[in-house]
């Protein structure tokens, strides 16, 4: 077997979760000096594979050598001492520290007393920023750094842990475009030195101009990998989408009504700028865009969550000023936030409180006590016109699986009887079966002439629920397009990665 | 934390310089205002005799407040201290009677010298702290409860060796660890100054410091880094009891005896003393110099509240309120812009 080829090689590499095979079979090969892509959509396997190669969890099956060694068994701080460093999307710094602690955290050198010699160790920091044409003083707080100076400290870090293989998992989603240049330089300079970097990022631009290779995952499976300068930008958007569509999407047509909610020209000065929408009664609207590109930010901002810079919100006509969530409960609105573990439930208490919370106000007496028989009489009301699976209401939700907490939560909201209502990722990490019944459920709702603004990154979803599509850029609405059978996955995808005047031009 | 603004800076916008001053010497300001309004009101704090005094009473807890400190920077707690303390002070007290003692401990034992009974005391503190953080690393239960266990089993034992009774006549040798140097200088301080050198150099000159601040900085950070988090928190409570042990012998040398009940309280006076010195509860951030500050500040609060004559009782609402004061302030100091 020819092992000296490649620096990495992962064969045939399945992993099963209780009930979901993250990956089915995935081979990924990387060179000596190579800048290699890792693509797919969300949920595709790529954090999985890359969680089995550092160590993180193992595989359930497959095989990988490092450098013409099989490795198996070995945890983070092993993949380290071997070579393998990753860049993480969410940087993990000690924030109080200074860069050199940061750095050599852990294994800080010694001098002949068994102390800690800080000359030394400001020394080899020096050193090692001078490597990635850092200009910091090893002494300053990671707290004072900004992101871009944080990730080249991680960089600096992989150097000194002598990594062959550095893994980026979207360094650029967090950088200005002038910092990106300097990346790009360094990572350059890495590879010049023979090291290889394994480069996971939607932005097409970004890929094309700087990886050697790329590899495409989807659904847990390898579809292939090319010479990234033999691959158009075409072909590649197909291999990324082009599933079939199997889900059913019950989207029912239904009347629609007459502008509700008018958002113009709001900008947050960090997120997105100059965002202009309105819509109906009745209406499903639709927000795709890749990861970072601002999508949730500006939902969050209508309903008062984050605050905008500039711009105008109107709802029914009249102009409105939210400034929190209270604000925006108050006109009627409701948010489903996307992640349900984090902001969304409440996993050790039961479903009674988590679907009655946001609205508990509605039983209290005049005693001040809470009114207990309609609050339960509520709660049976809505799990069983929504079909929540749950064995009674005292259940711990956190019991319950990912498609029966969407459903509490979207009760939740639904007992406050908002007239707008914005819907962050409504399907994610839950099953087919689960899903259809939520698509049933936003379809009802807009029936009943609810605005449902929709953020979603399956693109199937867009598609199938949404009345209009409003794809975001980078923090700029590059196209609200009306919804019909000729609009494409690949035309939002060229859409969200700005692509399209390019082709038609 | 998580850092998801950009290229937007971390921390706090840039003050003036009068601002970072007082920020980064507010409490040292304090301190002295404190010094200078009390010496104003009654000259007679100012006295040697005073001074040394006050450094005396805030040896015992300052001690404590050295262990505390490393453990809150570790982003843990132990409630547990002034327990410790009264145990190992009871069972050296036990050890340390003289020789014709009466209601002697252990009546047919001759005067022993006095390695011994330190060492006990030394070793029962490393003991209790040592199984606290076994509990904490192994188990994963929390420190609080892990440390209020040990408060409550620690107590209870010094009552059941004791049957709640107080031991004294402790040898000269014993006794004279309360005493002074050359006349002048009172041995508590100087054990006190030379811990405060030791954990010095441990918390920022050895790797065990820096896997302090980065298991209380950063757990997930820290475990990526291939420290061993779990010897790591065994040994920083550990130390944390042996200081507790130390200052059972000070106290034991100091009062000339041990009773069960002693030190009651004494680990929240430290970890008051802690936490105004600028050691935040939510870890990785924390200084020995804080601590003494912090400790001092109390002892000079105390002691100067005696000499103006305010009562007892309201020098401890003032306390109280010193105490949350110095951690509003201190929250300024690291809040982020939202």
């Amino acid at each position: 077997m020819d092992n000296n080829k490649y620096l990495l090689q992962m064969k045939d590499i399945k992993k099963t979760f209780p009930g979901v095979m993250a990956l089915k079979g995935v081979d990924f090969n990387v060179g000596y000096g190579e800048i290699h892509a890792l693509i797919g959509e969300n949920g595709a396997g790529k954090s999985t594979l890359m969680k089995c190669l550092l160590g993180i969890y193992p595989p359930t099956s497959g095989e990988i050598y490092f450098d013409g060694r099989l490795i198996e068994n070995y945890n983070v701080a092993e993949a380290l001492n071997l070579g393998i460093s990753m860049i993480h999307q969410e940087l993990n710094p000690i924030l109080y520290r200074s860069i050199m602690e940061n750095i050599w955290s852990g294994r800080e050198p010694l001098n002949k007393f068994g102390l800690v010699d800080h000359k030394k160790m400001y020394e080899m920091t020096k050193e090692l920023l001078k490597e990635i044409e850092l200009d910091e003083d090893p002494l300053t707080l990671a707290a004072n750094l900004t992101v871009a100076k944080l990730q080249l400290i991680e960089i600096a870090k992989a150097i000194s842990y002598n990594a062959k293989l550095i893994i980026m998992d979207e360094p650029t989603s967090a950088l200005p475009s002038k910092e990106v240049e300097a990346l790009f330089k360094i990572m350059k300079k890495l590879k010049a030195e023979g090291r290889s970097i394994i480069y996971i990022s939607h932005k097409l631009d970004e890929i094309y101009a700087i990886t050697d290779k790329i590899t495409v995952l989807r659904d847990g499976q390898y579809i292939g990998t090319e010479d990234t300068d033999k691959l158009s930008k075409e072909n590649l958007i197909k291999m990324m989408v082009g599933r079939d569509i199997d889900e059913m999407f019950p989207k029912t047509p239904c009347e629609i009504g007459e502008v509700y909610l008018e958002v113009k020209n709001l900008t947050h000065n960090k997120y997105f700028k100059d965002v202009s929408f309105s819509v109906r009664k009745g209406e499903i609207f639709g927000i795709a865009g890749l990861v970072g590109s601002g999508r949730t930010e500006i939902i969050e901002s209508i309903f008062g969550i984050k605050n905008y810079d500039s711009g105008e919100i109107f709802i029914n006509g009249e102009k409105v000023e939210i400034r929190s969530p209270i604000d925006a409960i108050n006109k009627k609105m409701a948010f489903l936030t996307e992640d349900r573990r984090q902001t969304g439930i409440f996993p050790m208490l039961d479903v009674e409180f988590n679907l009655t919370l946001a609205n508990i106000v509605k039983y209290v007496k005049k005693s001040r006590l809470l009114n207990y028989r309609e609050l339960k009489d509520d709660c049976k009301k809505f799990i069983d016109a929504i079909s929540i699976k749950t064995p009674s209401p005292k259940h711990k939700i956190e019991n319950l699986s990912g498609g029966n907490q969407q459903k509490v939560l979207v009760a939740k909201w639904l007992l406050t009887e908002p007239d707008i209502l914005f819907l962050d990722e409504p399907t994610r990490g839950i099953d087919v079966g689960a899903k259809s019944e939520i698509h049933r459920l936003i379809s009802m709702l807009a029936n009943q002439g609810k605005c449902i603004i929709m953020v979603s990154s399956e693109l199937p979803e867009i598609l199938g629920m949404s009345d209009r599509i409003m794809v975001v850029h980078e923090g700029k609405v590059t196209g609200i397009i009306d919804n019909n059978d000729n609009v494409t996955q690949e035309l939002i995808m060229e859409y969200a990665t700005d692509t399209y005047k390019e082709r038609v031009n | 934390m998580t850092i998801n603004n950009g290229s937007a800076k971390l921390a706090v916008a840039k003050d003036s310089n009068v601002t970072q001053i007082l920020k980064k010497y507010g409490i040292v300001l304090v301190l002295l205002l404190m010094i200078v309004v009390i010496s104003i009101l009654e000259p007679a704090f100012l006295r040697p005799t005073n001074i040394f005094n006050v450094l005396t009473q805030v040896s015992i807890f300052g001690i404590m407040s050295l262990g505390l400190t490393i453990v809150i920077i570790s982003k843990g707690i132990d409630l547990s201290a002034g327990s410790v303390l009264a145990l190992a002070a009871v069972l050296a007290a036990s050890l340390g009677q003289t020789a014709e003692a009466t209601g002697k401990y252990f009546p047919n034992l001759p005067a022993l010298p006095l390695l011994i009974p330190i060492a006990v005391a030394l070793l029962v503190g490393l003991l209790c702290g040592a199984v606290n953080g076994f509990l904490i690393a192994k188990t994963g239960i929390p420190a609080f409860i892990a440390t209020l266990g040990m408060q409550t089993a620690a107590r209870g034992f010094a009552l059941i060796y004791t049957e709640g009774k107080p031991i004294s006549n402790l040898t000269t040798s014993f006794t004279n660890i309360g005493g002074k140097i050359f006349g002048v200088i009172p041995v508590p301080v100087v054990i006190y100054s030379i811990m405060i050198v030791i954990t010095y150099v441990l918390l920022n000159h050895t790797r065990f410091g820096k896997n302090i601040y980065a298991i209380g900085g950063n757990i997930h950070a820290a475990e990526v880094s291939g420290i061993d988090v779990k010897k790591n928190l065994v040994l920083i409570y550990a130390y944390c009891g042996l200081l507790a042990g130390l200052a059972a012998i000070v106290f034991a040398g100091r009062t000339g005896s041990a009773h069960p009940g002693a030190a009651t309280g004494y680990e929240l006076t430290a970890i008051a003393a802690t936490t105004i010195g600028g050691t935040s509860h939510s870890g990785g951030i924390g200084t020995i110099r804080g601590a003494v500050i912090g400790a001092l500040v109390l002892g000079v609060l105390r002691n100067g509240l005696t000499l103006l004559g305010v009562p007892a009782y309201w020098q401890q609402v003032t306390e109280g309120v010193i105490i949350v004061a110095a951690v509003i302030i201190d929250m300024r100091k690291t809040r982020q812009r939202k």
